[in-house]
């Protein structure tokens, strides 16, 4: 199962190795890993997607909890949450495809953000199987290249109405 | 360093502002240290000029790694932290095996290396290492210092990180233009660890509900490591166990926590544990692990581990609950804190018929050896130290059969009185070890019970025990052979004793070249003449050959992945009646 794991840690030198050296010291695979800074100027966040079952997920989350410079650590699973990825596509366009391959970006509320004689490059944001999504339908055309971020989420506020 | 007359220190600097080679040794005496171990190198020579007027023993050993180990075995009698500080480069890398020892086994260590200074780091430069790269999995936590305002607060952290919780070693990477640079460090500051936080009561609703349980057993065991130890926790196991009549049996790292004279001892559990403290385990209804950690040397297969049992696990470490068993009712926080609790909470049980049961495990599967062989049976040799003790020696040891014997057939009585490479087996921690148990210890005997090729490892350490006039003991139980490797080939490879032998000095010899005492022993009626003198020998150490049965083998003996009711060896134990 997966696992989003959002760890609230110091921003200093050496944190990501102390992180990333406990994953792989303890053989826990990392399906995607996200560093960025907060609100805070000392604190960054770390997202971390791990597939596991619960047991290893615990542990997870206990080995990263002893690591030093780590603040926070929560796992959302079970939570209603609000989770993200971000990527970069480049997909060869000629003139002629291009209508259908904006209608396409149109649906999966994308955006150009670069355009050559024969190829588009587009942003596009969503969950992560939306990004798959968009992939594949892009397939047919050929791509150039993908960049994307890993998750980052936050759970939704409790509803507390009555 | 000699008594000549030593010059003053450079008195030209302002008084409010300190380089940081002061700064360091001003917070080390801060934090009590009066003893430390260390070797020179060029980036730490400004911290060692400063050393050269304080008020710290320094001891040189003649390798890191015999430093690292010599602070290690220094914290582990003494209960405080031991400090080494060493060079960049080389002088860190050596240190690496000895971290992973206190790692694996908790022990507060904190370790000072030198660094190239800031503007060269990464460039190659001679004798850079990256240090906090190589020990980051070795060590509690690490860092580098590149500001000297972060020094003195760092080294404090350092301490407080190694010592609290679940301790371990921490190491702290000092370039050499921060030990130059001046400034006025601020006496004080507040340690700066937002993620750092030790739990210490435990849960009172999950101390409730362990109690209940230990009240509603018929079947309990104690099973306890060396946390008990490191939380000073022994005098509560000692009133829980008492109170309740609850059986105790001890991992490697927890022998000493019980007193193993005491009836309700089981000595130690796991692979060459003896057989009524596996059985029972197996066959208990209540496990209460105490400061342990479901090693797989003590379990034997996970599976099959304490079948009956419900789990009780109290530890500091939230990490430890269900890492390798699952548990039923885990309590986190310090030993000391908790046992306190529980004492409060459980009732008297007389338990009668599972005491008796245990007491006829007991008669019926001691742990023996053959006392009639002419030859000098190793568990003699060790029956004999500890007869000649009176069982009050500190006792460090080699890794291998050699410690499995003195886990065995020395009974302990006190903690930090076993000091031993339990999670890591160290090959060779046993010299430097004792080493720094003496300096901890001066008015205490202090026994290395040894393997001749663990000690061949770091025998270099006699000089330094020569040159502080300590007199430790040194009895090396040489068989010849990496005994248990040997011993395992012989199990398990068909007896094709692949590279397990190798040629040995004379150890006395060596021993007497160090400047040491050296006695050889060839016949079994030499051993209580040749263990009283070494026992005689005063202002330096002893060396005693015992030249004793090459094959002998520890048992018994749960085979790597078997339960720990499937021992080994049981029927030639019963054979020697």
């Amino acid at each position: 199962m997966k696992h989003i794991i959002s760890a609230l840690v110091e921003n200093k030198p050496g944190v990501l190795a102390h992180v990333a050296g406990m994953f792989a010291a303890r053989a826990f695979n990392i399906d995607s890993l996200v560093v960025g800074r907060t609100e805070e100027p000392g604190l960054s966040r770390m997202t971390i997607v791990v597939v596991g079952d619960d047991r290893v997920v615990e542990q997870v989350r206990k080995q990263l909890e002893k690591v030093v410079p780590v603040v926070k650590v929560q796992d959302f699973v079970g939570q209603p949450l609000v989770a993200r990825d971000l990527m970069l596509i480049a997909i060869s366009a000629p003139p002629a495809k291009r209508p259908e391959i904006l209608s396409l970006i149109e649906m999966f509320r994308g955006k150009v953000v670069d355009i050559g004689q024969k190829f588009l490059m587009i942003e596009i944001s969503g969950p992560e199987e939306k990004i798959e999504a968009f992939i594949d339908v892009c397939r047919p055309y050929g791509i150039k290249s993908v960049a994307r971020t890993g998750t980052i989420a936050m759970p939704r506020q409790e509803k507390r109405e009555s | 360093m000699s008594g000549k007359s030593r010059k003053p220190a450079d008195s030209t600097v302002k008084p409010s502002l300190k380089p940081g080679s002061q700064i360091i040794v001003d917070t080390l005496v801060e934090m009590g240290v009066d003893k430390m171990f260390g070797y020179l190198g060029g980036v730490v020579l400004p911290l060692f000029d400063k050393l050269y007027d304080a008020p710290i023993k320094v001891i040189i050993p003649r390798h890191e790694q015999g430093g690292c180990h010599m602070a290690d075995g220094y914290a582990r009698a003494s209960g405080r932290v031991g400090v080494v500080v060493t060079t960049s480069g080389p002088g860190a890398c050596n240190l690496v095996t000895g971290l992973a020892t206190a790692m694996m086994d908790s022990i507060p260590i904190v370790a000072l290396t030198g660094q190239v200074r800031t503007n060269l780091i990464g460039n190659d430069a001679f004798q850079e290492a990256d240090t906090t790269g190589i020990t980051r999995p070795v060590t509690k936590y690490n860092c580098i210092v590149k500001d000297i305002k972060d020094l003195a607060r760092t080294i404090r952290e350092a301490f407080y990180i190694a010592s609290t919780g679940r301790p371990g070693p921490v190491l702290i990477d000092i370039p050499v233009d921060v030990e130059l640079t001046e400034y006025k460090p601020d006496d004080g500051e507040k340690l700066k660890l937002p993620g750092y936080k030790v739990r210490t009561k435990g849960h009172i609703g999950q101390i409730t509900a362990a109690a209940k349980a230990v009240n509603e057993s018929q079947k309990p065991v104690l099973y306890v490591g060396g946390g008990v130890i490191s939380a000073n926790a022994s005098d509560e196991l000692r009133q829980l166990a008492q109170k309740a009549n609850l059986p105790v049996t001890m991992t490697l790292m927890g022998l000493g926590s019980y007193d193993q004279k005491k009836p309700e001892s089981l000595d130690m559990l796991g692979m060459h544990g003896t057989a009524y403290a596996n059985y029972a385990v197996q066959e208990c209804d209540l496990l209460i692990a105490i400061g342990a950690r479901f090693d797989d040397r003590v379990t034997g297969n996970v599976k099959t581990f304490a079948p009956n049992a419900k789990i009780i696990h109290i530890d500091v470490d939230p990490a430890s609950i269900s890492k390798n068993v699952h548990v039923d009712i885990p309590v986190v926080g310090d030993a000391k804190f908790i046992l306190k609790e529980l004492i409060e909470k459980i009732e008297h049980r007389p338990r009668k018929e599972w005491l008796k049961k245990i007491a006829e495990w007991k008669n019926k599967y001691p742990l023996r050896y053959d006392n009639n062989s002419t030859k000098i049976k190793p568990q003699y040799v060790i029956e004999e130290i500890y007869n000649q003790t009176k069982g009050t020696a500190i006792i460090t040891t080699g890794v291998g059969q050699n410690q499995m014997w003195a886990a065995q057939f020395y009974k302990f009585s006190r903690p930090r009185q076993f000091i031993s490479s339990g999670g890591l087996g160290t090959m060779g921690y046993g010299l430097p070890a004792a080493i720094g148990a003496q300096v901890a210890k001066p008015d205490q005997t202090v026994i290395d019970i040894d393997g001749d090729h663990s000690f061949n490892m770091t025998m270099t350490e006699l000089a330094t025990a020569v040159e502080h006039k300590l007199p430790i003991k040194v009895c090396i139980i040489n068989n010849g052979y990496m005994g248990m490797v040997r011993q395992w080939q012989q199990l398990f490879y068909n007896r094709r004793y692949s590279c397990s032998r190798l040629a040995n000095p004379d150890y006395a010899t060596v021993a007497k070249a160090f400047g040491a005492e050296g006695i050889t022993v060839d016949k079994k009626t030499d051993v209580p003449k040749a263990v009283k003198k070494m026992l005689s020998v005063k202002n330096k150490p002893c060396v005693v050959d015992f030249r004793v049965e090459g094959e002998e083998n520890v048992w018994p003996m749960v085979p790597a992945g078997k339960s720990l009711s499937e021992m080994d060896g049981l029927q030639i134990l019963e054979r020697l009646v």
